[in-house]
């Protein structure tokens, strides 16, 4: 069955890779993932991200210890250009910093997610 | 740009209810007695009114059994969406249906009762992720909408050197404005320290940089200029009026800290022909602390990351040089979920001159900036009295 990019976005997630879009006319680097660029109306192709990016801002939301305690929300530029909402794990969330060079750590377990970490 | 349509409609009538706590009451009960109020206050009858724009948080098709409660039969409805700025947004359409002759009186109108709502805020999340999904951003959980504001105000802070007691000082001047509204909620003098010692909730908001969740209803009448003059009240006209929107997530906003109001406020100040140095009083929708150095900065009230110093020394407080949120704003009289047509309400009071305690002395130029979603939709209109027109 023909899948749109939604479905095939979270199908490479569920077999733990991560993909992001190129217009095929532009070059404009897209997330999250379309049939046309936002930015110009091209085709776009799915493309492996070199796995780099800097955190452009990010929160602690704060959770009592009982549900799980505090954790991180990022907004990560990716090195292609491209924007998106991650956490960011291996470090406690108050540490992490804007401007901070960040590297792809992986999908989620519940592979809804991908997870970056500080560059080391 | 639209520059036509100048003046050429005025806020006629205006109405509150149900504030804070409307127990006992449904949304549509406070929706209609806000609605009953403006009316009454416009000197009109529910009858003359044949144009309708409302919007519901949780009710898709909300323009409808509004129509059936009140027993309109409108020839111009508008019920669009945008989250909170939606009521500031829906003058435009308004504007455009009076002058074209489509319909005589609109009704602009909108209720909540999500403080005392039998359905709790977690079951509403719950729901909206299944039918208003944001896949790219629900499995990360922000707490949402403060989690993105949160990112704006610590990226605005990074940009720009805003600091947590500018934030402070927004939280401070908005309970200043209260303390002066027998309306407002929240009225108790707060200080600056009180604010830096609250705890976080999403780093670096606090508990105190954020707006109340309450009940309540709001309704404003907008019928021609020409007919205007033969109503009860003072009327108060929109000399100029704009919507834009970059997106609905955070995370595919062009930016946090340069929000679509920049062109929203210049569409709307080229259309009235006015500048920012020449509005007396400024009701800017403040969800969160830091929305209010946003707008002054994208509407050009001070530069882009000046906003922080801009609100320092009580600059936006009774007495400052720009009086900012005087009915006490989001984060101190009310805020029932949507807020576009409270801040409406109260510049037109301000220009009526009818403010008691919190009167901006010899108002003539108000502006309302509405905001929805995370920074996602903004809406401006420059009000004025007939002098300004």
């Amino acid at each position: 069955m023909e899948q749109g990019p939604e479905a095939q976005y979270f199908s490479f997630l569920a077999r733990g890779n991560h993909r992001i879009q190129r217009c095929d006319a532009c070059g404009e680097a897209v997330f999250y993932p379309r049939l046309y660029c936002p930015k110009c109306g091209g085709g776009l192709s799915w493309i492996t991200p070199v796995g780099t990016g800097v955190v452009y801002s990010a929160t602690t939301v704060r959770r009592k210890p009982e549900q799980g305690g505090d954790y991180s929300i990022a907004l990560v530029d990716l090195t292609e250009g491209a924007r998106l909402m991650t956490r960011i794990v291996d470090i406690p969330s108050e540490d992490v910093r804007i401007g901070m060079p960040v590297r792809f750590a992986g999908v989620g377990p519940d592979t809804r997610t991908v997870l970056y970490r500080p560059e080391a | 740009m639209n520059r036509d349509l100048r003046g050429k409609v005025a806020i006629v009538g205006v109405g509150q209810a149900g504030l804070g706590k409307a127990d006992g009451f449904t949304e549509m009960e406070i929706l209609a007695q806000a609605a009953r109020v403006a009316v009454d206050d416009a000197g009109l009858r529910m009858g003359d009114i044949d144009g309708l724009t409302t919007a519901s948080v949780l009710a898709p098709m909300w323009a409808m059994p509004v129509i059936e409660y009140l027993g309109l039969d409108p020839t111009f409805i508008d019920s669009t969406m945008l989250g909170g700025s939606s009521f500031v947004a829906h003058m435009m359409p308004a504007i455009q249906a009076l002058v074209s002759g489509q319909c005589s009186a609109v009704l602009v109108c909108y209720g909540s009762t999500q403080r005392t709502s039998p359905i709790s805020r977690s079951v509403i999340a719950s729901v909206r992720r299944d039918f208003d999904p944001q896949p790219y951003e629900y499995p990360y959980e922000p707490l949402n909408p403060l989690s993105t504001y949160a990112m704006a105000a610590a990226r605005h802070m990074h940009e720009y050197g805003t600091t947590r007691e500018n934030l402070a000082d927004v939280v401070v001047a908005a309970r200043s404005w209260a303390t002066l509204n027998p309306d407002a909620l929240r009225r108790t003098p707060l200080t600056r320290a009180e604010v830096l010692a609250a705890p976080m909730i999403s780093d670096p908001l606090s508990t105190f940089d954020c707006c109340m969740v309450n009940d309540g209803a709001a309704a404003y009448v907008m019928v021609r200029a020409d007919r205007a003059r033969d109503l009860p009240h003072a009327p108060v006209h929109v000399l100029g009026t704009a919507t834009r929107v970059h997106g609905r997530q955070g995370s595919s906003l062009p930016s946090l800290t340069e929000t679509a109001a920049v062109e929203s406020g210049r569409a709307a100040f080229a259309m009235a022909g006015l500048s920012p140095s020449e509005i007396d009083v400024a009701e800017l929708y403040d969800a969160f602390s830091i929305n209010t150095i946003l707008f002054l900065e994208d509407l050009g009230f001070c530069p882009k990351g000046e906003g922080g110093r801009f609100v320092a020394d009580g600059a936006i407080a009774p007495g400052g040089s720009l009086p900012v949120n005087t009915n006490g704003g989001g984060l101190s009289c009310i805020h029932p979920g949507m807020y576009g047509a409270f801040i409406t309400v109260e510049a037109v009071r301000q220009l009526r001159g009818t403010c008691g305690e919190r009167q901006v002395a010899g108002a003539e130029v108000a502006l309302v900036h509405g905001n929805g979603g995370t920074l996602s939709s903004q809406s401006t209109a420059i009000l004025g009295t007939w002098a300004t027109v």
